[in-house]
């Protein structure tokens, strides 16, 4: 196979190149560094336009990331980055809009719009950096803490039970959904380049350490000790095997699944991944499994392709312009029943 | 297909020996249950005046719930409609004629109509049961309780099944052409002609379902024969054509008029129209009738919900398309917040309020003007946004456009007011010629503004920032809700910027000029009294002022279309007058803003009954503050208002 060399002549962009000249205002030491480097990797790799790529988000310490990428950005209003995102789709399909989001800001206050944005397929790339507290607010549980957690605002432990962000985005028909982990750069530069590439809404949750107000919240996943049996690492038509000596695996006991040992089970006996495939329930079986009961995924849950909203959107006006002819104004204006005075 | 009527005014039929009375102007009013095809009956009768050349204003009125128990006064839905030889303003006081198709209707409107008018009974729906609904004792049409009218008792079922009987409908289907022989009946009373309608029917049921068209033309014609030949009548009513302006016209709603002149500010400034809304009574037909449209490349977005709407109106226009949207007061709330966030990043937006009776669910078929604060102050901050509100239905086209030449000029959210009256009712309409009507002209930039890199928020002489849209290379930038530092459009926590900004923003919007008439006059420029009005009051407190003209007052009305920034030279013009009174429907709202702006005494007529003034009420309060009245309810037979002064 011989693929055509690139011209030489393209500049070559480095992650840098997408710094703006904004000091970068996170805590030091919080994930979301980790989370825009290897944001501008993909960026330089994939030669990413600036010029054509607007950076969206709402409101809370994840909020801030549009400030610190060179490209056109709003940071708007609180859970409302989808709105102002998929308007700016329906106007110009052409631009590269990202979305970044918390867990407070698209499950809680935004939860509406975080539906309804990946259902209609609207073509944005959303990032969720789940850390599972309100860190701008300095401190209080989010709908992704755990129940019993202990906060400013529950003192006696929240009774809330706790959404997962990958099942509520495949609930809501996502064409493309995958989780990663600050701490895990490697893969979590995997994770976006596939979410760029994708034609469509791409949801992406983040595992997010804050470390001023929830610190450790995703040890159990990032510990060297620990994280191979805590993970599995994701791959399309690979069986689902970890363990730091990979002899464990995930088996399907009726509806459900189990862990298994690959001492007593033959691997073949293992789900196989599927990420293409059109029904999503395998996809939201796994978006199920977490940690201490099983070992949560990490990668590529689910990546279909559906028609983008802004097509068929367009489609239909394309229609309508071949049914009816361009709008003649005058004629519009006028209408089917006129009268004149003399 | 266009049909341009020659207007047919002579009655077909002089035949028979009735009298033809020539009348100035009538008001008839269609009432029966929701499920009776009232409104129908009205349009097309709003139609038909208008193609024979009348002037018209109509009122259509409905209940709330779409499917209130049948027959009870909660479901009675009614149409106004006023057409006359002269100019008109309003859809009329009092009722010459009505059609009540069941008891619950003549029970809700038979007080509107005028002594000696005519009540037409549609008899078949006057059973025990029938009246026990609607809360009648004993049957008002027997017990000479209407002996002020003139009653005719016509059985509308019956004649309806027996003209209807060959077209192969079942009984159902059949009886809901009863509007239809209403509708006949009354147009043979003021010798309309029926082809209008019966072109109606044809084109929207003669190819898909010809029996029902074949049923409604023939119910149609039955009660127009019924009223030719039946001893019932004794006399026809003609209205001549009215003297318009010369030209071309045609009948529009607000809210198609608003739909149409969005399109059109679209094609003036050759920009992508986004329109973006969820559904809400009075201001889904907007979108309706915009998503009609998509061959002018407009595109319309069904919202989840009403945040969402004025987000993506605002993402739109970050774009550089004209991002709008529409809602009605409960929306409006909902909103607040985005809108703050468009004035903080100076981007274009129109946001449509058809206002309706409030507060919370309100009426939410009812007419009001109750949002004019929440327009002005419903946001949190120093929050300024421009406001224009259109005085007619028609007048709806020019404000949209204004809005749009507004928005984009001067870079801000721009509030449109209607109201459920201007909304849904309609009258003539003048059809612009396009080639005449000024463009809009927009830049975007393509070129950095500074040596130093592209400044967001450098300012021209007008405070306007640059809309630099996404795709220009080298114009990168950042926007959001947090304040920002004046020029480069940085966060800023500045103290002294902050106070900048927020002066800055203030005297932007201060300083707009307006795209159209902000002032609609009548009268002389000084005199005893001034009535100051916005909205959908135009046209009953224009004929006020005539009135009371007549009645040799000095009077002026000065309507204001634009509410933010007030005319510049409005102080002036109040103090001119004695007296400056203010009717709205609203408990005072615009008469605080004139009191604390120029420390005028003006007083209230105030009207709050989810319906419009009718004249005589504005005359009666013209004259109760003449005649040194402070307080003073005036009570009518359909509405009772309030004279009070501001100082509450
Ligand atoms: S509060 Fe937490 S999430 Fe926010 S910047 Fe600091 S470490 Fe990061």
């Amino acid at each position: 196979m011989s693929v055509a060399p690139l011209p030489s002549n393209l500049p070559v962009l480095k992650p840098g190149d997408y710094a703006t000249n904004q000091d970068v205002r996170w805590c030091p030491g919080c994930g979301d560094y980790s989370i825009l480097m290897q944001t501008k990797k993909v960026f330089a790799k994939l030669g990413i336009d600036r010029s054509k790529t607007v950076f969206i988000s709402g409101i809370g310490c994840s909020s801030r990331f549009p400030y610190y990428m060179n490209t056109y950005g709003i940071h708007s209003i609180h859970g409302r980055a989808p709105t102002f995102a998929t308007g700016l789709k329906l106007a110009r399909p052409e631009l590269n809009i990202w979305m970044v989001t918390g867990d407070g800001d698209a499950l809680s206050i935004g939860g509406n719009h975080f539906m309804h944005i990946i259902r209609r397929n609207v073509d944005v790339k959303i990032l969720l950096f789940n850390n599972k507290i309100y860190g701008l607010t300095k401190g209080q549980y989010s709908p992704t803490s755990e129940q019993g957690k202990k906060t400013k605002s529950t003192p006696m432990g929240a009774p809330d039970y706790p959404v997962r962000p990958v099942s509520i985005a495949i609930a809501a028909e996502a064409s493309f959904a995958a989780r990663a982990i600050d701490m895990d750069v490697k893969h979590l530069e995997y994770v976006l380049e596939r979410a760029a590439k994708h034609v469509g809404t791409a949801f992406v949750e983040i595992y997010q350490n804050c470390n001023i107000f929830n610190d450790g919240a995703f040890e159990y996943a990032t510990d060297k000790a620990t994280k191979s049996d805590t993970t599995l690492y994701l791959e399309h038509g690979k069986p689902l095997v970890f363990g730091k000596e990979n002899d464990k695996g995930i088996r399907l006991h009726a509806m459900n699944p189990e862990v298994v040992s690959l001492r007593e089970v033959n691997q073949d006996d293992l789900l196989i991944h599927d990420e293409k495939t059109p029904e999503p329930s395998l996809a939201f079986l796994l978006s199920r499994m977490r940690y201490p009961d099983f070992p949560e995924p990490l990668g590529v849950f689910r990546d279909v392709e559906h028609e983008r909203y802004v097509n068929l959107v367009r489609k239909q006006n394309e229609e309508a312009i071949a049914q009816k002819g361009p709008g003649d104004l005058q004629k519009l204006l006028t209408g089917n029943e006129t009268w004149t005075v003399e | 297909m266009t049909t341009t009527f020659d207007p047919v005014q002579a009655p077909p039929a002089q035949s028979n020996g009735k009298t033809v009375i020539t009348l100035p102007s009538v008001t008839v009013r269609f009432a029966g249950d929701s499920g009776d095809g009232m409104q129908l009956a009205g349009t097309q009768f709003t139609d038909t005046s208008a193609l024979v050349g009348n002037d018209i204003s109509t009122l259509p009125d409905f209940p709330a719930e779409i499917r209130a128990p049948a027959g009870t006064p909660a479901g009675v839905s009614g149409f106004q409609v006023h057409f006359s030889s002269t100019d008109i303003f309003t859809p009329g006081d009092a009722v010459d004629a009505l059609v009540a198709m069941n008891p619950a209707a003549l029970k809700a409107n038979v007080k509107s109509v005028k002594d000696g008018g005519i009540v037409i009974v549609n008899e078949d729906a006057f059973g025990e049961k029938d009246l026990k609904k609607a809360g009648y004792a004993v049957n008002p049409v027997e017990d000479g309780s209407l002996k002020c009218y003139r009653v005719i008792k016509v059985p509308i079922n019956k004649m309806t099944t027996e003209a209807a009987k060959d077209s192969g409908l079942g009984a159902k289907d059949i009886d809901r052409c009863k509007n239809m022989f209403a509708l006949g009946l009354v147009y043979w009373l003021y010798g309309r002609p029926m082809d209008s309608t019966l072109g109606f029917i044809e084109r929207k049921f003669g190819k898909k379902l010809p029996a029902v068209a074949q049923a409604n033309a023939l119910a149609l014609k039955a009660g127009y024969h019924f009223g030719e030949t039946a001893e019932l009548f004794h006399e026809q009513y003609l209205v001549p054509k009215a003297k318009l302006a010369p030209g071309k016209y045609r009948k529009i709603t607000g809210n198609e008029a608003i739909a149409l002149g969005m399109i059109t500010a679209s094609k003036l400034a050759d920009k992508q129209l986004v329109y973006c809304s969820y559904p809400i009574t009075p201001a889904s037909d907007i979108l309706h009738e915009l998503s009609a449209h998509k061959n002018f490349n407009v595109v319309t977005f069904q919202a989840e919900d009403e945040i969402a709407a004025v987000g993506a109106a605002i993402g739109a226009s970050f774009g550089g398309a004209l991002g709008s949207t529409g809602t009605s007061g409960p929306g409006l709330a909902l909103k607040a917040e985005a809108i703050g966030l468009a004035v903080m990043t100076e981007l274009p937006l129109v946001v449509i309020d058809v206002q309706r009776g409030g507060p919370s669910t309100g009426l939410p078929t009812k007419t009001e003007q109750a949002d004019l604060f929440q327009a002005m102050y419903g946001r949190n901050g120093e929050c300024p946004i421009p406001i224009i509100a259109p005085a007619s239905p028609s007048d709806c086209f020019n404000a949209a456009v204004e809005a749009f030449t507004i928005a984009t000029k001067y870079m801000t959210p721009v509030i449109l007011l209607s109201d459920g009256y201007l909304g849904n009712g309609a009258e003539p309409w003048l059809i612009p010629d396009v080639s005449k009507l000024p463009r809009i002209t927009i830049t975007h930039p393509k070129e950095s503004n500074d040596a130093s890199g592209f400044m967001p928020y450098k300012r021209d002489e007008s405070h306007v920032r640059p809309w630099a849209i996404p795709g220009t290379v080298g114009l990168e930038h950042r926007i959001g809700g947090l304040e920002k530092q004046d020029g480069t459009g940085n966060v800023s926590y500045d103290p002294a910027n902050h106070e900048h900004m927020v002066r800055t923003r203030q005297a932007k919007v201060n300083g707009i000029k307006p795209a159209g008439t902000d002032i609609l006059w009548t009268g002389p420029k000084k005199g005893q009294i001034l009535l100051v009005g916005w909205g959908s009051t135009f046209g009953a407190i224009k004929a006020a002022t005539l009135e009371l003209q007549k009645e040799g007052i000095a009077v002026a009305a000065c309507h204001l279309r634009y509410l933010n920034p007030l005319p510049a030279r409005l102080g002036e013009i109040l103090k001119a007058f004695d007296h400056v009174l203010v009717p709205e429907m609203n408990l005072g709202q615009l008469r605080m803003l004139l009191r604390s702006k120029y420390l005028v005494d003006a007083k209230g007529l105030n009207k709050v009954r989810g319906q419009p003034f009718t004249i005589t009420e504005v005359v009666h309060g013209a004259k109760a503050v003449l005649s040194g009245e402070v307080e003073i309810a005036v009570k009518q037979d359909s509405t009772s208002l309030d004279v009070s002064t501001g100082g509450e």
